[in-house]
């Protein structure tokens, strides 16, 4: 059962007040992901505290890097059912995890940061894989 | 935004590989852990040689991407653990 809506609005909002794109529906992620070229990230944003709760913290440090990708999204497992099942269907080797990061170079998945490897570590952690992944795969910015 | 651990061993919540004294090795979520055994939600088992893999090969790929559940809830006795520790420091 998803949790109440005033719960997860703040969970939301920290993600969204950075600008990341929030997915709601089906043709909204395949909209996003219909778009191929340059770099793109897909947040899973989840209620979980163990991890989302550094998840969301980690983003906003990352994303404060020179290098960006070019586009960021999320959707929200556990509330957007429609949307995640979508967006997992994108990259459907990978088992379903939340909260967990997608980063896609042209269309082409080229990393993959489970719940498993945000449990347990620290906003910073999380960033410096991010940031990592940034570096090597966005453009330098002019 | 805090944990809900309501009591709870502090692994709860935490993915984690459960080893045991056989074949079998179980990734899935600690929901708790005390004397009796371990709690686990949405579980995948392999069996050591299972597919030609060895528990090792299937953890290394395990700790990779993570695992597809085969199993919404699992107990996990005390007498057949072997060891516990997290997923994410394989």
């Amino acid at each position: 059962m998803p949790y109440s809506p005033l719960l997860v609005k703040p969970m939301r909002d920290e993600l969204t007040s950075l600008g990341v794109k929030e997915l709601l529906t089906a043709a909204d992620v395949d909209a996003f992901m219909n778009e191929k070229q340059g770099t793109a990230m897909l947040v899973v944003n989840s209620v979980c505290g163990c991890a989302a709760g550094m998840a969301r913290p980690g983003i906003r440090i990352a994303l404060q890097h020179d290098r960006r990708p070019d586009r960021v999204a999320t959707v929200f497992a556990g509330q957007d059912l429609e949307a995640t099942a979508r967006a997992r269907g994108y990259i459907a080797d990978i088992p379903p995890s939340s909260p967990s990061i997608a980063f896609f170079k042209d269309g082409e998945l080229v990393y993959f940061l489970p719940r498993h490897r945000i449990e347990g570590r620290d906003a910073h952690a999380v960033a410096h894989d991010l940031t990592a992944v940034f570096t090597e795969h966005c453009a330098v910015p002019v | 935004m805090g944990t809900f651990h309501q009591g709870k061993s502090e692994l709860h919540g935490i993915t984690v590989v459960v080893d045991t004294t056989g074949p079998e090795v179980f990734v899935g979520r600690c929901d708790d852990m005390d004397a009796r055994g371990v709690v686990l939600d949405d579980v995948d088992v392999h069996r050591d040689g299972e597919g030609g893999r060895s528990k090792e090969d299937y953890l290394q790929k395990a700790a990779r991407f993570g695992v597809f559940k085969k199993y919404d809830r699992l107990f996990i006795p005390h007498d057949r653990v072997a060891s516990v520790r997290r997923l994410g420091e394989i």
